[in-house]
């Protein structure tokens, strides 16, 4: 990789907007940091900037958003190259800290890639690249990531992803569902688990997962996406919305 | 100057979706004989001639990137 030259930071200054600083992570090929920067800039209107891949500086961020894309294309596999960029042996000292991290579908398969969330991302079982909204239910409304929510709400969140099929092995996922670290599964649009209702073929419809100190979530669907009604659906702002008072309440 | 020839495939328990898309190109196309497909990855690296520890090197390399050791197993050879 030969990018050097940082984007131009073209967000206002935020002197007045109160609450936690979110940092969204740049990547060559991230496609969704501008989608994350504003769900949280204008939608919940709390403070953002942008970290840039090659900056082994988060700038005081309280929450760390690794965006949706195509992280370095992802070449050899997804998030793989990311992984090593300067600016996640930041985000990994932040997550062993305690502090808050989001991955969102890139995100998710860079956070599997660096070991702070367990299992890995692999082709969709239908091999179809696969861009719609899904039906998720919230399984743990107990944690930073979900507390906006109540366990069994049913959320309308897009995905865009053909490499989203969640794999671990089988002790790891005992793990997951015993300490009740899955946080949304793929459901039918009556919080039915079927069949069809899983997409892209994940094991046990897992759809986003936290480590087991719950301070790092990753998750395929883009609530970013889903903020605001005109967009089609509101249903993914409990997600900032949760981040927001989690980080207060460390803060206070 | 070493050669090093690196094969990483998904891990048998893992469901190659790939695989049994071309198993089932191949049965129709009339090769009833095939039984699984595994598609991975193939490549090839050369070494300076100076790296006393090729082996350990291209192991590490394998553990910490070529391969996801969660979903992917390799395989390795050296040639001078």
């Amino acid at each position: 990789m030969s990018v050097t030259a940082a984007p131009s930071q073209s967000a206002p200054a935020f002197s007045t907007a109160s609450g936690p600083t979110f940092g969204v992570v740049r990547f060559p090929g991230s496609n969704c940091d501008q989608d994350a920067f504003y769900a949280i800039r204008d939608v919940l209107a709390k403070p953002v900037k942008y970290l840039w891949h090659a900056d082994a500086d988060l700038k005081g961020a309280d929450v760390i958003v690794l965006p949706g894309g195509f992280s370095y294309g992802d070449y050899l596999r997804t998030g793989a190259v990311a992984r090593f960029a300067p600016i996640m042996e930041c985000v990994v000292a932040h997550a062993q800290r305690g502090g808050l991290v989001i991955g969102i579908c890139n995100g998710f398969q860079v956070l599997c890639e660096a070991h702070l969330l367990p299992g890995a991302l692999v082709r969709n079982a239908s091999l179809k690249f696969l861009c719609k909204f899904v039906t998720l239910r919230v399984e743990n409304s107990d944690t930073p990531f979900t507390s906006a929510y109540r366990t069994g709400d049913l959320l309308q969140i897009p995905i865009a992803h053909g490499e989203g099929r969640y794999v671990c092995d089988e002790t790891t996922l005992s793990q997951l569902q015993d300490e009740k670290r899955i946080l949304f599964r793929y459901t039918d649009r009556h919080g039915l688990l079927t069949s069809d209702s899983n997409p892209n073929g994940s094991m046990d419809s897992i759809a986003g997962i936290a480590n087991g100190g719950f301070n790092v979530m990753g998750m395929m669907p883009h609530p970013e996406r889903a903020c605001e009604k005109i967009l089609g659906s509101a249903d993914g702002r409990g997600v900032f919305a949760s981040l927001i008072s989690s980080a207060l309440k460390v803060m206070a | 100057m070493p050669q090093v020839k690196v094969i990483v495939t998904l891990k048998p328990s893992l469901l190659d979706a790939q695989g049994r898309v071309i198993m089932d190109a191949l049965h129709s196309m009339g090769y009833a004989a095939v039984n699984e497909v595994r598609i991975g990855k193939y490549m090839e690296l050369e070494i300076d001639a100076a790296e006393a520890n090729v082996e350990g090197q291209v192991k590490e390399m394998c553990d910490r990137l070529l391969a996801n050791p969660v979903i992917e197993t390799y395989k390795f050879e050296v040639t001078a």
